[in-house]
């Protein structure tokens, strides 16, 4: 094993994460490149007339930071199987990366601890902007800059801030174009606020009035660049009022709005588009088949359930791509666009080592500044961890089991229960967990941790209903979320069932006892969606739990057991 | 159940005649608790309802089952000769099944409508069409109502 210092200067066989079509080709690519060094992580065989950079879910991080890929990611239906649906050995397999290599580290759980010590934290804004810089310099009338959403949320100090800490450092860099989620949950009033001084283009095609179903928000916005008419149509995430506090904003409509997504492709070629990009915060099963039933879109950037695949998903004539989350990739795409028509691309997604890729000075600047007044907060030491504190993953992460843990003592509860995020950053074993690491899993405008009585078979009703949002066969009926977690109980999934009978053996752990239907029992959980939700913020009831027992372990939880995979 | 105006200005242009739901002025198949099946065939007097010519619209999943907005368009030149006349709506789980019935004529121009429904809990929206021929078309889509709370 390379220890960062060598992984940075020797000879290592793979570069780069590049990609062209095919499963297994970019590999061969890749092992052309020498070093892994910043060039060579933005080498690019440059091509064509348009290059496309994409970012998505930063979730408010500034700076690196660790995020483990899920182990567990699970595809029903025509999906099982397919990318993103390939986790571990079987996902290093199908792209041929090596294990232990950098890539293996960036796109995969496997070895996570180790391969972390060595090759560091990932992702940073000001490392970022160095990779559009550089193909900024190079491609300077070429490039559009688009950012998929879920920007604004997702730390202590966009909290603090309302969101105006990554609204200034993203200006900085200058997006052409960005689409949202969790932008709304700031409310309509501070959207609308934002929105009016964006210097750039806030789209969203599937916004609509709620009273007059009339578009709420600009649906296109056409660009020309290497002297083609490239137009960008936004689809926010389709199911805001449903999976967020529809009272955060109570007179907007979303909605995957199929028909209108072709009705704006349609217009978008009327008005001579030669190239349409959707700039989606669908969720990679949602892209996928959109793809396959809306025609004369080129090139679908995907986000929402945090996917990063070193290749497009090709259906039909749409490349769908994937950037990953939390900046720790940033996507580039050259097409070839000839007589109004994409007749080749080149794409790599570039993974953003902190400790190779160069930090933009202005950037790394700006970061500091808007940090600044909350620095002391930000680095206050809560306790420490003995174990790998990671979300991501169908069924449970070990920091929501923390989370959970935390309310059943502090809130004295039989069960509880956290909402399956995909957000939220990675801690490494013997590090410290600090206020900013908190809230890297916890920060939102909804954060109260209730308490409150159900019955066993509203318990059910509950998993049942969330199990759905995950593994309806069909993508369109699916959220993009995680299963809730679930603390203090136990249960039995089948995923190839239909909704109603998905669930079974609902076991309160603590007795050992089955979960009685009739019965009582107390739970607790935070970021419920009803207004006038009561409760201690969730960071608060987990920082006293910390407090309180210095250094946290974290056993393998083996409460979930899953079947028809 | 709620038209706003200007979704009753673009009924309007489209309707000729609309009699919105309230089971008591739908027909009589309908007043009874039935079952959509029930209603369906009593609509169509048994004969086959074909697939085909309906674009329902429907969000996949409610963002609010209290007001779910549904919309439909029937394929017909709308002429003397051919054209739809009525257009059943069905919510097949709720209590009461019946949604309304919606009327046009050759001076309709176009058979197309969009209201409000609620929805009691995740289920079907059916429309069927009758043609002036006396042919049957049927198109129905799945309203998901969830109770959400845990998606992002």
């Amino acid at each position: 094993m390379l220890n960062r210092r060598e992984f940075l200067h020797a000879a290592v066989a793979t570069g780069a994460i590049l990609g062209t079509a095919g499963a297994g080709s970019w590999r061969a690519l890749a092992a052309q490149q020498a070093l892994m060094s910043q060039d060579d992580l933005l080498k690019f065989p440059t091509m064509g007339n348009v290059t496309l950079v994409h970012v998505t879910d930063i979730h408010a991080q500034l700076k690196p930071i660790y995020f483990r890929e899920p182990s567990t990611n699970l595809g029903v239906g025509e999906v099982k199987g397919l990318p993103p649906h390939v986790t571990g050995k079987d996902f290093l397999k199908l792209y041929n990366i090596k294990p232990g290599s950098p890539e293996a580290y960036a796109l995969c759980s496997d070895d996570y601890i180790a391969l972390a010590n060595n090759y560091g934290r990932m992702g940073g804004m000001d490392r970022i902007a160095t990779v559009l810089n550089s193909i900024r310099a190079e491609r300077a009338d070429n490039t559009l800059f688009l950012d998929g959403g879920d920007t604004w949320q997702g730390s202590y100090t966009s909290y603090k801030t309302k969101a105006a800490d990554m609204v200034e450092v993203m200006n900085s860099l200058k997006p052409d174009a960005m689409t949202s989620h969790w932008e709304f949950t700031y409310g309509i009033d501070r959207v609308k606020e934002i929105v009016d001084d964006l210097p750039f283009a806030f789209l969203g095609g599937n916004i609509f009035d709620a009273e007059w179903e009339e578009p709420a928000f600009e649906a296109t916005k056409m660009f020309e660049r290497g002297g083609v008419k490239v137009a960008v149509i936004g689809q926010a995430f389709p199911y805001l009022p449903v999976a967020n506090p529809r009272w955060m904003f109570p007179n907007l409509s979303f909605g995957i709005r199929e028909e209108q997504v072709q009705k704006n492709v349609d217009q978008a070629r009327a008005d001579g588009a030669q190239v349409v990009v959707l700039l989606s915060h669908n969720g990679f099963d949602v892209d996928r088949k959109m793809a396959g039933r809306v025609k004369g879109i080129d090139v679908i950037l995907t986000g929402h359930t945090h996917d990063a695949l070193p290749e497009p998903v090709i259906v039909g004539k749409t490349l769908v791509i994937a950037s990953g989350s939390h900046g720790k990739f940033l996507s580039r795409v050259d097409l070839d666009v000839q007589g109004g028509e994409v007749k080749g691309y080149k794409y790599k997604l570039i993974p953003i080592f902190s400790d190779v890729i160069a930090p933009d000075k202005a950037t790394t600047e700006l970061v500091d500044k808007v940090r600044a007044p909350y620095e002391e907060e930000l680095n206050t030491v809560l306790g420490k961890t003995d174990s790998l504190l990671y979300r991501r993953g169908n069924f449970n992460g070990t920091f929501d089991d923390l989370i959970c843990d935390a309310l059943i003592s502090e809130r004295e509860s039989d069960i509880a229960m956290s909402p399956g995020f995909r957000w939220g950053t990675t801690l490494l074993p013997g590090q410290d967990i600090t206020t900013e690491i908190l809230h890297n899993a916890t920060s939102m405008t909804y954060p109260a941790a209730y308490r409150s009585e159900m019955s066993g078979k509203m318990i059910h009703d509950i998993l049942e209903d969330v199990a759905d949002n995950l593994f309806n066969p069909d993508p369109y009926y699916q959220q993009g979320g995680d299963m809730v977690r679930v603390g203090g109980m136990g249960y039995k999934i089948d995923v190839g069932k239909p909704i109603g009978s998905r669930i079974s053996e609902m076991t309160l752990l603590k007795t050992g006892e089955l979960i009685d239907p009739a019965k009582t029992y107390v739970v607790s959980g935070w970021a419920s969606v009803n207004e006038g939700t009561k409760g201690p913020a969730i960071w608060d009831v987990v920082a006293d739990y910390i407090k309180e027992k210095k250094t946290v372990s974290l056993t393998p939880n083996t409460s979930v057991k899953v079947e028809g995979i | 159940m709620r038209v706003t105006r200007r979704q009753a200005f673009g009924l309007g242009l489209g309707a000729t005649a609309l009699i919105l739901a309230g089971p008591a002025t739908l027909p009589a198949v309908a007043k009874k608790a039935e079952t959509a099946d029930d209603a369906v065939k009593a609509f169509t007097g048994g004969a086959e309802a074909k697939s085909g010519k309906i674009s329902l619209t429907t969000p996949e999943i409610a963002e609010n089952g209290n007001t779910v907005p549904v919309a439909f368009e029937v394929e017909s030149p709308m002429t003397a000769e051919d054209h739809v006349q009525e257009v059943l709506v069905l919510a097949d789980g709720n209590p009461r099944p019946g949604v309304a019935t919606f009327h046009f004529s050759e001076l309709s121009g176009e058979a197309a409508a969009s209201t409000r429904i609620r929805l009691a809990k995740t289920q079907n929206v059916v429309v069927v069409a009758k043609m002036s021929n006396g042919s049957y078309y049927m198109d129905k889509r799945l309203v998901k109502v969830t109770i959400g709370g845990c998606g992002g």
